[in-house]
């Protein structure tokens, strides 16, 4: 599991069982509920991501496991010991902050072995696990500078370097690269991804920015107005998402308000196939399901249907067309890229691809 | 942006006036301390035997350390009761900070001499503490050093000063940003090691300015110890007073004087540098 | 957001804290209490209450003209204190000349300086210029020695100020004259306010420099000083009990006025906890 020179892992009890539990947490400031009775498991070695947007609860969350909140009601319970009763400076748990707070009077060395420094560790000791920690995010030239000379990205790395020397049995990490600009972005995103693999260490990772989570994480936790509106794998939310938030929120997608009669499902002037019980429903349609029939993409027993082009957005390698259904519907596809195209065409996309959601 | 036109309006009127204000006179106090008296009459000769007065009269050296006694004193009481206030205020007043914060402040609003006058009223033999003390039977007779002693000059300088320490202290406190905080208690430190490792640190350029600022003002001050001071609680601005009015020696009080602002000059000196250097941007 | 966990217990700090308050208003407690008391000051506790000394007070020709003597000192005050430290403020923040670093530490040191300092040498000045002592001469100690805090207050007022409003003013055609008048100053309101109500009470109360620049007519604090050195009466504690109360008073509109112009959004942005 972990490579030499990595940071080795705190016992974390038996393989496979599970590092943090989050028991029916609630969390009420004032007259608002902020959260509302959360329960989600976090394994040894996972990257699990809290996604939602502001004021869905996700930052809240993280900051009760890291004890700068306490919950209204619930547990939290990690590696078998109850987590929530213990001050935050007891917790086996380190944050990485939304804008680092790096000690401005310390130097970077000083700010790395802050943690260590305060619970004792010998002085050789802590030399040698400060100068690790600095590889480990490639700032060792840096050692004796001050925070304040360093730009928003090598502090990151710091504030990185200074949670994990500790080497936590969690690592909670508050929107770290929403600060940075969107190139630098996307290279801490690989460099933090390969980072925890190496380490092995558990990530807990709050964002709003779904592409980012589906890159990252081992498995998405979707929050939404204080609930957990679907947790899974982001290849598996992705495909089969359980609502229609879920669906809208996490990649893009048309909402298809229909009904089941039959074993058939219509929407619209669409009709398809579908199994389910009969009555009012609601499907989930990735643009990227719906492609031209002529193009030959989609199997023969497709769904087909004519739609005129409304709008063609060039998007480098695919487009995004707005098509509009018999004046009754418009829906969004998305083509490899082809060239200009106006006019009506014939659509096609799969039974399957049809994903029915809750509201 | 600004035309020269502009510049020279806003920069001449003060400067003019600092130079005529300030400058001058303090150029005119300088060169008084080189002059003398004789025969009760001002004599513009030039000398140093002003200075060489101060350096070997045990008198105004004995004063002047009773004084930088009592300017440390204040200080050092000052600190230590506006310090813990404003971190209580800053840290753990939570929705109530503003209010409180308030309260603090009147006190400054109120006359000096108001409130020296209350510790004169409360310290007497036959004041408020000596009656209630009489009052509760713990003691029997007026406390004598209670009143008119560097004690109550300490005690009525401390009063003043606490709440102008308290201020930079506060808005130096107020500056640490809470995530600092939550980052050392998140790295293991309790409130303790996260006070003297991140929030103490921090905070020393206001506790310097708090520090400096009651220290300097102590040592020029001449009412308290005239209030409260008595005979055994005077001070170097005292010896200046006299020798300005009844003691008529305005040389040697220039001397003096000039002395006091060489002090005060040095002392912001220093912690200016040192201010520099503790301040972390 | 919220704080972090130390917003919570610390039993023995709050003690302190109560305990440094007490200590810093015990004093105009006792005045308050005694400036009601029939057998005057001293004594434990105080008993019957008597508005005799207010009566005094109130016959008492002397004080009320010290009293009219001090009005018209810090009036003048503010105004010189607040045009003068306007253009000291506007100068650092705007221009260059040499010697400008010495020019700003001369404007602030009358604020650290004792104040017998900034009294005797302008004392001196007064003697060396010919000039009487007056209320002329206290009145020019005390601008002399405010400058200090009109200065530093608008120049604080100044950094904060968003300086693309003056520009877009120039761009819109308005003139500098204009653009000081209609962006700049109301800009500094706050700051203006907040400076003038200071120098008015800190010339109120001022002692030390007025003490060696005072000519035959007597400010309000050094009539107390005077009536002070003969022996104490409870007079004394009626007059600073009423100082006290329009003390506090200046303080409540201060920040009625502040709350008002901040407006209520910003004014919860503040106290949300």
């Amino acid at each position: 599991m972990s490579s030499s020179g990595a940071i080795p892992v705190q016992d974390a009890g038996v393989a496979g069982a599970t590092l943090l539990e989050v028991r029916a947490v609630a969390k009420r400031f004032g007259p608002r509920e902020v959260l509302k009775k959360i329960s989600l498991d976090i394994a040894p070695g996972e990257f699990l991501t809290l996604l939602g947007e502001s004021g869905s609860g996700k930052t809240t969350l993280l900051r009760l496991i890291a004890g700068f909140e306490q919950p209204t009601s619930g547990e939290i319970w990690m590696g078998g010991e109850r987590l929530d009763t213990l001050p935050a400076y007891r917790r086996r748990v380190n944050t990485v902050f939304q804008h680092y707070a790096l000690f401005p009077h310390l130097s970077v060395q000083d700010n790395v072995a802050y943690g260590l420094r305060v619970k004792g560790t010998p002085k050789n000791e802590i030399s040698g696990r400060v100068v690790e920690a600095l590889r480990m995010v490639k700032m060792n030239e840096f050692a004796e500078t001050r925070p304040s000379k360093l730009s928003g990205g090598q502090q990151q790395r710091i504030a990185l370097a200074r949670a994990l020397v500790n080497r936590p049995q969690l690592l909670l990490l508050d929107e770290p690269l929403s600060a940075l600009d969107a190139n630098l972005r996307k290279q801490m995103q690989s460099e933090l991804k390969a980072l925890q693999r190496e380490i092995g260490i558990a990530f807990l990772f709050v964002t709003h920015d779904q592409e980012e989570a589906m890159a990252l994480s081992d498995r998405i936790a979707l929050l939404r107005d204080g609930a957990l509106e679907q947790i899974a794998a982001p290849r598996e939310i992705y495909a089969h998402p359980a609502t229609a938030y879920t669906a809208q929120f996490i990649g893009q997608t048309n909402l298809l308000r229909g009904e089941v009669q039959g074993g058939v499902a219509s929407s619209g002037i669409l009709r398809w196939a579908a199994s389910g019980a009969d009555g009012p429903a609601l499907y989930s349609l990735r643009p990227e399901a719906i492609q031209l029939a002529a193009d030959g993409a989609t199997p023969a027993n497709a769904v087909r249907f004519r739609a005129v082009v409304r709008q063609q957005i060039y998007g480098g390698a695919s487009e995004l067309l707005e098509i509009d259904c018999g004046g009754v519907q418009v829906l969004r596809a998305r083509i490899p890229a082809r060239g200009p195209l106006s006019g009506e065409h014939e659509f096609a996309f799969s039974a399957v691809d049809a994903i029915r959601v809750r509201e | 942006m600004y035309s020269r036109a502009y510049r020279a309006i806003v920069s001449v009127p003060p400067l003019l006036w600092v130079g005529l204000f300030l400058l001058l006179p303090y150029a005119l106090m300088f060169t008084h301390s080189f002059w003398m008296v004789r025969d009760g009459f001002l004599v513009h000769e030039w000398n140093v035997q002003n200075y060489e007065k101060l350096a070997t009269n045990s008198l105004y050296v004995e004063v002047l350390l009773r004084t930088m006694r009592i300017a440390a004193s204040v200080t050092l009481c000052s600190l230590l009761l506006g310090y813990p206030l404003a971190y209580y205020l800053s840290f753990h007043a939570g929705p109530r900070k503003e209010l409180l914060y308030q309260l603090v402040i009147v006190p400054l609003w109120v006359s000096y001499l108001v409130r020296g006058y209350a510790w004169k009223t409360i310290l007497g033999s036959d004041g408020v503490l000596n009656g209630f003390l009489q009052y509760l039977h713990l003691t029997h007779a007026p406390v004598g050093f209670l009143l008119y002693s560097p004690f109550a000059v300490v005690l009525m300088l401390t009063h003043i000063y606490t709440p102008f320490v308290f201020l930079p202290i506060y808005a130096a406190l107020e500056h640490i940003p809470r995530p600092l905080v939550e980052a050392s208690q998140d790295l293991g430190a309790g409130q303790g090691t996260t006070f003297l490792r991140v929030i103490l640190p921090l905070s020393m350029p206001g506790l310097l300015a708090g520090a400096t600022f009651a220290f300097v003002l102590s040592l020029g001050d001449f009412l308290a110890p005239l209030l409260v001071g008595g005979p055994s609680g005077n001070m170097i601005a005292n010896i200046v007073q006299s020798l300005f009015g009844a003691a008529y020696d305005w040389p040697l009080g220039a001397a003096v004087s000039v002395c006091i602002l060489l002090i005060t000059v040095s002392l912001l000196f220093l912690t200016e540098r040192l201010e520099k250097r503790w301040s972390f941007k | 957001m919220s704080g972090a966990r130390s917003d919570q217990r610390a039993p023995l700090l709050t003690v302190y804290a109560a305990f440094v308050f007490a200590f810093v208003y015990l004093p105009i407690v006792v005045l308050i209490a005694y400036s009601f008391n029939r057998d005057g000051v001293g004594g434990f506790p105080p008993r019957h209450f008597t508005l005799e000394w207010y009566r005094q007070l109130f016959a008492d020709g002397a004080i009320w003209d010290a009293v009219e003597n001090s009005l018209l000192v810090a009036a003048g005050s503010v105004a010189l204190s607040l045009t003068l430290g306007l253009l000291a403020a506007l100068a650092l923040d705007r221009a260059s000349f040499p010697g400008k670093a010495l020019f700003r530490r001369l404007v602030l040191l009358p604020l650290i300086l004792p104040g017998i300092i900034t009294g005797l040498s302008l004392l001196m000045f007064a003697v060396f210029a010919g000039m009487p002592l007056s209320l002329l001469t206290v009145f020019l100690g005390h601008g002399t020695a405010l400058i200090s805090v009109a200065t530093t207050e608008l120049f604080a007022g100044l950094q904060k100020m968003d300086r693309a409003q003056e520009e877009a003013s120039l761009d819109l055609g308005a003139t500098p004259l204009q653009t000081f008048w209609r962006v700049t100053l109301p800009n500094l309101k706050l700051s203006l306010i907040a400076a003038g109500l200071l120098i008015f009470t800190l010339s109120m109360d001022e002692i030390a420099v007025t003490f060696f620049l005072i000519g035959r007519d007597n400010t309000l604090p050094l009539e107390i000083w005077g009536r002070l050195r003969r022996g104490i009466t409870p007079e004394i504690n009626a007059i600073s009990t009423l100082i006290f109360a329009v003390s506090v008073g200046l303080i409540v509109i201060w920040y009625r006025v502040r709350t008002r112009s901040i407006g209520t959004e910003a004014q919860d942005l503040l106290e949300r906890p």
